[in-house]
């Protein structure tokens, strides 16, 4: 319980150097970084869109990392932490979607379109993660109902390059590329800035993982305690 | 040699299962047929083979839903499942029998639905065979842990459709793309891979599915 207390402790400080690094992400997205020939005021949302998508993997890449953890080691605290991670990697991912559906209504005037790779992708990677709640919420509590969430979380890793290789074979090149192989195509101002909202909202994510493993360890830490008095 | 024998005697237990109680495999085949017959009434006229190729995939999919679902219910019920994790074998290799055993009621199904397919709407040739057989491999592979995982569950029969159908996504383009590209190779390369790696995971992580 002292380490649910001390990990609480350094949360604020976090929670505020993230509210600050937010804030200057929004300004050099906003009024830094110079106007998009192409697309004008509506490639802004590219500072926002492109992290959160990013954050989102990052995301549901550190639960099934957790998920792997548990299965090898057998330590009960990385099933939280897994839940966690994913969580937050659906939270993003519907950020993700909302904001990219905005940005192609933007500047390809629909709201979804299925001949980009990435958005199929990311829809079909987000549609399996909400599975996993179900998954997790159906079965009893216990070490089985860890384990087979863990699995299930680590099928999610290993479908995101075979999904990825199947989109693909159903070609097409509409989606911006953004970073080819010679490096980002932004100039110096844009990738500073995309790198400031990059951090910001990883940090973020990073906050926001931290409080709900708190809350949910404190909760769980509760109920013992009401158990042992009764 | 003992874990093949493991593997055929779990599987012909299923079959025999099935053989005297007959749960499943008539309701696989009344269901794609029925699938079959709405298809020609949700295809408008002259929508042209590609669309059916389609809908065969839905048709396929849902009917190897539907066997899984009745997979591991006998096991459920009468406490089959705590008497095989117990017995004296590799667990992987009851896995591996109800993943040949639910392959083997997916087959016979097809077997009566895929020429009805033919004679109904559109012509399959040897890569489109090929895409058929290959994706029931990894359907089959991939839904009996899933199944497995969803049965210890409250709502197994929801459940599964949810854990399945994103993960059942690569399949479908490589079987549809298989039915209708002109360089299927591709299609059926794709279909190798997701059985082997999925096959590989699903054979490893099943003992953490089924043990307390």
């Amino acid at each position: 319980m002292t380490t649910a207390a001390s990990s609480l402790r350094s949360l604020p400080t976090l929670a505020a150097l993230t509210a600050g690094l937010m804030g200057l992400a929004l300004l050099l997205a906003f009024f830094v970084a110079p106007e998009d020939a192409d697309q004008g005021i509506s490639q802004r949302i590219f500072y926002i869109h492109v992290p959160i998508a990013l954050t989102a993997y990052f995301c549901f890449g550190l639960g099934a990392w957790k998920a792997l953890l548990l299965l090898w080691k057998g330590d009960e605290r990385y099933d939280l932490e897994s839940y966690v991670a994913i969580h937050q990697g659906t939270i993003f991912g519907s950020l993700t979607l909302i904001t990219g559906a905005i940005w192609a209504k933007a500047s390809w005037g629909v709201w979804w379109t299925w001949d980009s790779n990435q958005l199929v992708l990311f829809l079909t990677l987000f549609l399996f993660y909400c599975a996993y709640f179900m998954l997790r919420f159906s079965l009893p509590e216990g070490a089985r109902r860890a384990r087979s969430s863990a699995v299930y979380a680590l099928f999610g890793v290993v479908l995101i390059p075979i999904s990825f290789l199947a989109i693909r074979l159903a070609e097409d090149f509409i989606h911006p590329t953004t970073f080819t192989r010679d490096g980002p195509q932004m100039t110096g101002t844009m990738f500073t800035a995309f790198c400031v909202s990059w951090a910001a909202v990883t940090l973020l994510a990073y906050v926001l993982y931290r409080v709900e493993l708190a809350g949910k360890r404190l909760h769980s830490d509760l109920r013992e305690l009401r158990e042992a008095l009764e | 040699m003992t874990y093949l024998s493991d593997v055929a005697a779990l599987t012909r237990k299923d079959l025999r299962v099935e053989l005297r109680a007959q749960d499943t495999l008539p309701a696989m085949l009344l269901f794609v047929l029925s699938t079959l017959v709405v298809f020609h009434f949700a295809l408008p006229e002259g929508t042209g083979s590609d669309a059916a190729y389609g809908l065969l995939w839905v048709a396929i999919v849902f009917t190897a839903l539907l066997g899984l679902a009745r997979a591991w219910v006998p096991e459920q019920e009468h406490g089959v499942l705590d008497g095989l994790v117990l017995a004296p074998c590799d667990r992987s290799a009851i896995w591996v029998g109800k993943s040949l055993a639910t392959l083997a009621f997916l087959l016979a199904a097809q077997v009566v639905a895929l020429p009805a397919f033919a004679l109904f709407f559109a012509p399959l040739d040897a890569a489109a065979l090929a895409g058929v057989l290959l994706a029931d491999i990894g359907i089959c592979a991939v839904g009996s842990l899933m199944a497995a995982m969803a049965s210890a569950g409250r709502a197994r029969e929801l459940l599964l459709p949810l854990l399945l159908l994103p993960l059942s996504i690569p399949l479908v383009v490589g079987g549809v793309g298989a039915a209708i590209s002109t360089e299927p190779l591709r299609y059926l390369l794709l279909l190798v891979l997701y059985d082997g790696i999925f096959a590989v995971l699903s054979w490893a992580s099943f003992e953490y599915v089924v043990t307390e």
